[in-house]
């Protein structure tokens, strides 16, 4: 054990470097791979990516900060209707400004969802953030001169990507553009969590009574998460908005959130590759088995869940992460 | 010297009990009170009053002048307020390394950034491992809390109390826990602390009370029996009533 600290305390930063680089080249990797094995299907590819921000901010809540949360597509959904909103009735069509426009959207989203949200503890928690996504559709829903109500919005019309790229009828444009923005977030989310802010946040999860003691806020660290948390959501929600050029009430609903956390807990909370593998491996195994067998598929998606949990509570990722973790520990 | 730390008529019942019975406590910088008494004499509950973990039914707690009565855990703290946990409360998947600097980077307020890291933070780094090396067990910071031993935690339990730098710091019961061979690091690390600070620190252990107090304050039954020298304590008719009593009780209990 001795070894392998003094080892880590040797290559400190430059180990955590090196092991950042190698997720951005393991999801570009993918991402390429993805590329060449369905080219007919990219935009089920440019689905998952943006269903993985929408689970790498709920890790961020859920899994580093401990926030039971069933509502969490309401900051998804915000960002979608934010992107689409400003194009269909702005003029705003410029993919960069509308995804700003959905950042923007799902930040806000989550400052709100946040405050109700962290008012409680637990159970009351859940049944709270299950009450704010059911406003936040049925706001939608109501609101259809704005959001096109269960017809969905539609005229999204979004321009070339940076003047150059138009968003192409094979979705090629969308799904780089989805791909870049899932390498940023991922980028600039490891350097959160490792920050001393992400410290106090994986505290609070641990014991709230301690970071009081030592003087730090707990409240407004949640709250100050969940605003970032708003954004990434709110960044696929526009990814969403921008590749499909339409945005419907299914993005603001109770089922995605639901599903966001089966995928987190699939891949394991608590890490953002966790949170990548998650989404990808349900996703993927939703899209195989559902062909296969459109009848039975929800059956089979649910016995695969049973299985994790029971025999990798730790999920996918983590369960993996702490085998390796062993391994080298026993290694002299 | 003034009081820099002044609680008065503090009252708080639990269910019928009461468990903090009026007391008042005064302490002046460079105080060394001992808080004495029985099992269940509502030290710990004292603490969690002034500390503001629990909301008294009634009374005053006064820092540097200014009444924090109302305040939270967390701005009392910033003022210079700090207590450790009889039981140990830390986060068991962070290291020592972590906790440490978490809170330097708290005491500084810099707790909330995000685009830096502890370990890229030389003066940080370096004052985490030297509070851990005082405290003997700077060959662990690196390990999980949940890997290392109940009185290692203990050590880095005191740690977090001294990296915030308090003003007046309440010890509840340091070296419970603590294998003999590591207490007189616990010992050194208290005696070592600046000389204005002003400490209150409950302890069963005589032997360190009296090594440690210039004045030693008795609890029993949520009140305050005896406020004096540490000669006097051991003479108290009442102190010694409550103690025999207690065991008394023990015993009928057993
Ligand atoms: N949250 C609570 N609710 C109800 N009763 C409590 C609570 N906390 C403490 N008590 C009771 O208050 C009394 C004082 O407890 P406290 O923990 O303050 O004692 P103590 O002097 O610290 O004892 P010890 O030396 O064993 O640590 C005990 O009778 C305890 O059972
Ligand atoms: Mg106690």
């Amino acid at each position: 054990m001795a070894l392998t600290t003094n080892s880590g305390a040797a290559s400190l930063t430059g180990g955590r470097l090196t092991r950042d680089a190698i997720g951005v080249l393991a999801i570009l990797a993918v991402a390429v791979l993805g590329y060449f094995l369905f080219p007919n299907n990219l935009a089920l590819l440019t689905r998952i990516t943006a269903i993985a921000l929408l689970v790498l901010s709920l890790d961020l809540v859920t899994g580093y900060c401990g926030v039971a949360t069933l509502g969490h597509a309401a900051l998804f959904g915000a960002g979608a209707y934010g992107a689409g909103i400003a194009a269909a009735h702005f003029g705003i069509t410029d993919p960069i400004a509308m995804l700003a426009a959905g950042i923007l959207a799902g930040a806000l989203a989550g400052l709100v969802s946040g405050a109700v949200v962290l008012r409680a503890h637990g159970l009351p928690q859940l049944v709270l953030s299950i009450a704010i996504i059911h406003l936040a559709h049925e706001a939608a829903n109501k609101a259809s001169g704005w959001t096109g109500g269960s017809d969905g919005l539609a005229g999204i019309t979004p321009d070339a990507l940076l003047g150059h790229w138009q968003f192409d009828l094979w979705g090629r444009t969308a799904y780089v553009f989805g791909i870049v923005l899932l390498v940023l977030a991922f980028v600039i989310l490891r350097q959160i969590v490792r920050s001393p802010f992400g410290m106090l946040c994986r505290g609070i999860r641990q014991d709230p009574v301690r970071v009081r003691a030592m003087g730090g806020s707990v409240h407004g660290t949640l709250v100050k998460m969940y605003a970032i948390s708003g954004a990434v959501a709110g960044a696929g929600g526009a990814l969403n908005a921008i590749s499909t050029q339409v945005v419907g009430l299914d993005s603001l609903s109770f089922t995605l959130s639901a599903e966001a956390l089966v995928m987190l807990v699939l891949g394991g909370t608590g890490s953002l590759y966790g949170a990548l593998i998650g989404t990808a491996a349900f996703m993927w195994f939703e899209d195989v088995v559902s062909a296969a067998n459109p009848f039975h598929w929800l059956t089979i998606v649910g016995a695969l869940l049973i299985a994790v949990v029971l025999f990798a509570p730790k999920g996918l990722y983590g369960s993996l992460a702490a085998v390796f973790e062993r391994r080298g520990r026993k290694a002299p | 010297m003034s009081a820099i730390f002044d609680v008065r008529n503090l009252k708080k019942m639990f269910g019928g009990l009461a468990v903090t019975n009026d007391v008042s406590l005064a302490m002046a910088p460079g105080d060394r009170v001992a808080l004495i008494g029985p099992n269940g004499a509502g030290k710990t509950t004292f603490v969690n009053l002034v500390t503001g973990n629990l909301l008294p039914d009634s009374g005053s707690v006064t820092l540097a002048g200014e009444d924090v009565t109302r305040l939270g855990p967390t701005p009392r703290v910033r003022r210079g307020l700090v207590r450790s946990f009889q039981v140990t409360r830390l986060f068991s998947e962070m290291t020592p390394e972590e906790h440490v600097a978490l809170a330097i980077l708290q005491r500084e307020g810099r707790s909330g950034g995000m685009f830096s890291s502890h370990r890229a933070m030389p003066e940080v780094m370096d004052e985490t491992h030297a509070l851990l090396s005082r405290l003997g067990i700077a060959h662990l910071a690196r390990h999980p809390v949940s890997e290392i031993a109940y009185g290692q935690q203990r050590l880095l339990e005191l740690a977090l109390a001294l990296a915030l730098k308090p003003r007046v710091l309440l010890l509840d019961e340091p070296a419970a826990g603590v294998p003999q061979s590591d207490t007189a690091r616990i010992e050194q690390a208290i005696a070592d602390l600046p000389a204005d600070l002003a400490v209150l620190m409950i302890e069963h252990d005589m032997d360190l009370v009296f090594r440690f107090a210039k004045r030693v304050v008795v609890l029993a039954a949520g009140e305050i029996i005896f406020d004096g020298s540490p000669d006097a304590v051991t003479k108290d008719a009442r102190v010694r009533q409550a103690y025999l009593g207690s065991y008394a009780d023990a015993r009928s209990v057993a």
